[in-house]
């Protein structure tokens, strides 16, 4: 009897205990707040409650560090771009605005050499970073030692390709001077992908230590109308205004950057209950945005940039029968069997509607494009607007003319014998399927039969060189996804010369991802080299577009841009597809 | 009678302390083969933490970054590396900063650094998401218990009645809508139509007065209402069945017969050796608490542990799912140990032998 009333004790007893410990974790939540906040936080934290400004954006994707050289999301671009700032930027129409220079440099006002050796930039007067120190053309130069040293892995080292030196001349000035004649001198320091860091701060940063400065890595000083006050990794970073900023003081009290989640909740946040005041990157249904539009809190904008969703056409055999030799060009020893006869790759480009496309699937994001270069618009090709309608007629005659026939009657084409049937493989999206799914569909109306496939992303776009299933390797016949020039369309051409073919040899390096090999794009390009920006260089730009996409290497079908949400009271609001969606943060205002 | 007491409880203690000496040496091996297998697993995987990169970086530049974060370097040399990381430097640290003391040359000490936030040691970034875990999941599986009992006993009590149908349909409800389901439901329900609750988890909030203890009770409770309905209706089900496979024993016939009143009977002895298993579940599912709830920290966002693992596993940030899949793995093992224990205390006929 006694020993059965002591377990029933002792039941109690755990339980109780167990209530405890459960209990306990509450308590613990606030205590460990409370130590982790500053004075600077619990301050603002009272003046959010007296004035009540707080501007709140909703990242998806939560930012990992705020500022575009260690992580090179773009979340992290943004949640940098609220505080730091480069010396121009993009504005949404692609025109360079001075944001910390006094001017833009030019040809023209004695800014860029005329040999186009150099570039000159000045500071404006009196620029302070956040904690009230000057900033001088050293940190200028500082940040571009820091983001080109090799062990810092910087993200955005990119943008400093070509460059020999970064020197001040004085306080306010720097001159950049580069390895080559540089027609297009403004892609360093211009955008948020290339802001200013403070040289005092990051100064035992730079390399290898990068990876151990913590503190720096997550609280940059900056410049912008914004400094950060507190920085929790991948969940949400807080803002208060700089009272050294250079420009009008901003409007709001407090900056709340918050991450996580999912794109359709951050679309309902902003839309439906209105706590967000601006949600990023709203991957969601058309449908269901427009839904939730109707609300009539919020509006949905999109911005553009120059990102184009094609189909890459493999101009080397991927057959599984050649083993290692597998979409290798090996000098055009290995050519595709039907997809390098031209009308083949032209009737499947006429077969699709891409009206279609765009409207259904991509809905607010997304405009039907013919063209690999879809903007700038000074920068874009018209002759190939015909694509936009779709012609399944017209795509079944071109094959009848050119003896590309179904024999044997089974519904599938042959040409030389060989039955056009093709592999067609991209990223696990549910988007992506459904234009797979359509376009399958149109193309059978033409007697090709295609077999879809897709890969998760992280594989398909991770670059193992040990995986079969990376876009470099290309083992299909067909394959689909997005990239898209920046604001100056050379480096993204680049990609398309004879040299860039990946293979085996290079480790599947190189960017002409369906290995065309084309002599007179090759000679176009060396001369958009040596091109100042201009009418010239927009005329070849139109050229070059224009060869890649008529010898059907690629078949453009979407100008993807990206949808964001606003809330109806926040005004100065221009969202942009060129820089950061926050690069005019500082206006923003009710 | 008693001067029988610690007569009788000695041996046992005596015998629960030899098994558990016996338990923990065998833990070590254990836990070090558990690193391993999940070390090697994450290393083997496809994917390549920069390519969450922009596909405009070139390969020479990834490569770059890659050797930067110490990928290039061959697997045992990354697992030594960690395994050091992670039981020598990380404890110390810990230590130093609990006690604000210096221990050797700890500026230059190399802790598990995170992939995604580069610079950033993972263990901070796990502190950090505790407190808010603890608080939301623990107060869920509080909220669970504390419901799912009184239902179970009750359910059991009155078999085939009107509340046991009921409470039986709305345990299979509970436990066969996904979390995500009623999630969203409850984000619809009382996010938008009402306007109740708010949907976003603000992980700022201090609790500093009744205001602000108002506010994270009402932020809290969407998230806690979803995850403790699935836990309790699991709970009533387990706690109704068990109760079950007493009530028809020879000692509660005898209990009855004695004349004890009905209630007496049920809470003083089917009822307390009824919860023996429940216990033992309880203990179980106690490393689930830390692992937080996946699911539903997303969709509230929540910053918990279950947020970091799932953003982790997207940046493809190795180091981070190392390091949380293994505290995870120790959790378990931990548990698992405490609630055999803790079955023994309290179920005299199990004996440590």
């Amino acid at each position: 009897m006694i020993g059965r009333h002591i377990s029933s004790l002792r039941v109690i007893a755990i339980l109780l205990a167990m209530a405890f410990l459960l209990a306990a974790c509450p308590a613990a939540a606030p205590a460990g707040d409370e130590s982790m906040a500053t004075g600077e936080e619990m301050a603002e934290d009272e003046a959010m409650e007296e004035e009540g400004k707080v501007l709140t954006i909703l990242y998806w994707q939560a930012a990992s560090l705020p500022g575009p050289y260690l992580s090179g999301g773009t979340k992290d671009q943004d949640a940098g771009a609220i505080t730091l700032e480069p010396l121009a930027n993009y504005d949404p129409n692609g025109t360079i605005i001075p944001r910390l220079a006094v001017e833009i440099p030019t040809i023209e006002n004695g800014g860029v050499s005329e040999d186009l050796m150099s570039i000159t930039w000045t500071l404006k007067e009196g620029l302070l970073w956040s904690d009230g120190s000057d900033v001088t053309a050293e940190d200028v130069v500082f940040t571009w030692q820091y983001c080109s040293h090799e062990e810092t892995g910087c993200t955005a080292s990119e943008a400093f390709l070509g460059i020999e030196s970064v020197e001040a001349i004085d306080d306010r000035t720097i001159k950049i001077t580069f390895d080559s004649p540089t027609p297009y001198p403004y892609n360093a320091f211009v955008g948020a992908n290339t802001p200013i860091i403070s040289s005092a701060q990051f100064a035992d940063c730079v390399g290898a230590a990068a990876q151990t400065c913590n503190e720096e890595n997550t609280a940059p000083l900056g410049t912008g109308p914004y400094r950060i006050i507190d920085f929790k990794v991948n969940d949400v970073a807080v803002y208060e205004r700089n009272p050294h900023y250079h420009g009008d003081p901003a409007y709001f009290d407090t900056v709340i950057f918050k991450g996580g989640g999912d794109a359709a909740s951050a679309a309902r946040a902003v839309l439906e209950t209105g706590e967000a005041d601006y949600a990023w990157n709203l991957q969601v249904e058309p449908d269901i945005l427009r839904d939730m539009e109707a609300a009539g809190l919020g509006t949905v904008i999109s911005a553009f940039a120059g990102y184009v969703e094609r189909v890459l056409v493999n101009q080397t055999n991927p057959h599984s029968d050649l083993g290692d030799d597998r979409s290798e060009y090996m000098d055009g020893g290995n050519p595709h069997p039907f997809l390098t006869f031209p009308p083949i790759p032209q009737a499947m480009s006429m077969a699709i509607d891409r009206t279609l496309i765009s409207e259904q699937l991509y809905g607010f994001a997304g405009q039907p494009t013919c063209n690999v270069i879809p903007a700038p618009l000074h920068y874009v090709s018209d002759s190939n607007d015909a694509c936009l309608t779709q012609d399944i007629d017209g795509a079944n005659a071109l094959l009848d003319e050119n003896g590309v026939l179904d024999a044997d009657g089974d519904g599938i084409r042959e040409y030389n014998g060989i039955p056009l049937k093709i592999s067609y493989q991209t990223s696990t999206n549910s988007v992506r399927q459904k234009t797979q799914a359509l376009l399958r569909q149109w193309w059978l109306q033409i007697g090709i039969e295609t077999e879809l496939i897709n890969h998760d992303a992280s594989v398909f776009f991770g670059g193992d060189p040990n995986s079969p299933d990376t876009y470099q390797k290309f083992y299909t016949d067909l394959q689909m996804y997005t990239t898209g020039p920046t604001i100056d369309p050379q480096q993204h051409l680049s990609n398309w010369i004879c040299d860039q073919i990946p293979m085996r040899d290079n480790s599947w390096g190189g960017g002409n991802i369906f290995r065309g090999c084309n002599a007179e794009f090759d000679a176009l390009f060396e001369q958009l080299t040596q091109t100042p920006v201009g009418p010239e260089r927009e005329a070849l730009v139109k050229q070059l577009n224009d060869i890649n996409v008529q010898s059907f290497y690629q078949i453009p079908l979407v100008y993807r841009g990206e949808v964001s949400a606003q809330l109806n009271t926040l005004k100065g609001v221009w969202i942009n597809g060129w820089d950061s969606q926050m690069w005019n943060v500082g206006d923003w205002h009710r | 009678m008693k001067a029988l007491l610690p007569l009788s409880l000695s041996p046992q203690i005596h015998a629960v302390g030899q098994y558990l000496v016996r338990r923990l040496l065998t833990i070590i091996p254990t836990l070090i083969a558990i690193s391993f297998v999940i070390f090697a697993v994450l290393d083997l995987a496809p994917g390549d933490p920069t390519s969450a990169l922009p596909e405009t970086i070139r390969p020479e530049i990834r490569q770059q970054i890659r050797k930067a974060m110490g990928l290039d370097e061959p697997f045992p040399v990354k697992y030594g590396l960690w395994m050091r990381q992670f039981f020598i430097n990380e404890p110390l640290s810990l230590i130093e900063n609990a006690f604000d003391i210096q221990i050797g040359d700890g500026e230059k000490r190399l802790r598990v650094t995170s992939w995604g936030s580069r610079g950033v040691p993972v263990m901070d970034m796990i502190l950090e998401r505790v407190p808010q875990t603890l608080w939301v999941v623990g107060l869920a599986y509080l909220v669970a218990i504390v419901i799912a009992v009184p239902i179970g006993v009750v359910s059991a009590i009155r078999q085939y009645s009107i509340f046991d149908q009921v409470g039986t349909f709305i345990s299979l409800i509970g436990y066969s809508i996904p979390t995500f389901f009623t999630g969203l439901l409850m984000i619809l329900l009382f996010s938008v139509k009402l306007k109740w609750f708010p949907m976003i988890y603000d992980t700022n909030l201090q609790i500093v007065d009744w205001n602000s203890f108002v506010e994270q009770l009402r932020q809290s409770a969407m998230p806690v209402a979803v995850l403790g309905f699935f836990q309790a209706a699991i709970l009533a089900r387990f706690t109704r069945s068990s109760m079950l496979d007493n009530i028809p024993m020879d000692y509660v016939r005898t209990a009855t017969a004695k004349g004890f009143r009905e209630r007496y009977v049920v809470i003083r002895h089917i009822l307390r050796n009824s919860l023996i298993p429940v216990v033992t579940l309880i203990a179980l599912g106690i490393p689930a608490i830390f692992s937080g709830a996946i699911i539903t920290e997303q969709i509230f966002r929540v910053n918990g542990l279950g947020a970091l693992l799932i953003g982790a596993i997207q940046l493809n940030d190795i180091p981070l799912v190392q390091t949380v899949t293994f505290i995870f793995a120790c959790l378990i093992v931990a548990f698992n140990l405490i609630a055999d224990v803790i079955y023994g205390i309290l179920d005299p006929r199990i004996r440590y032998s």
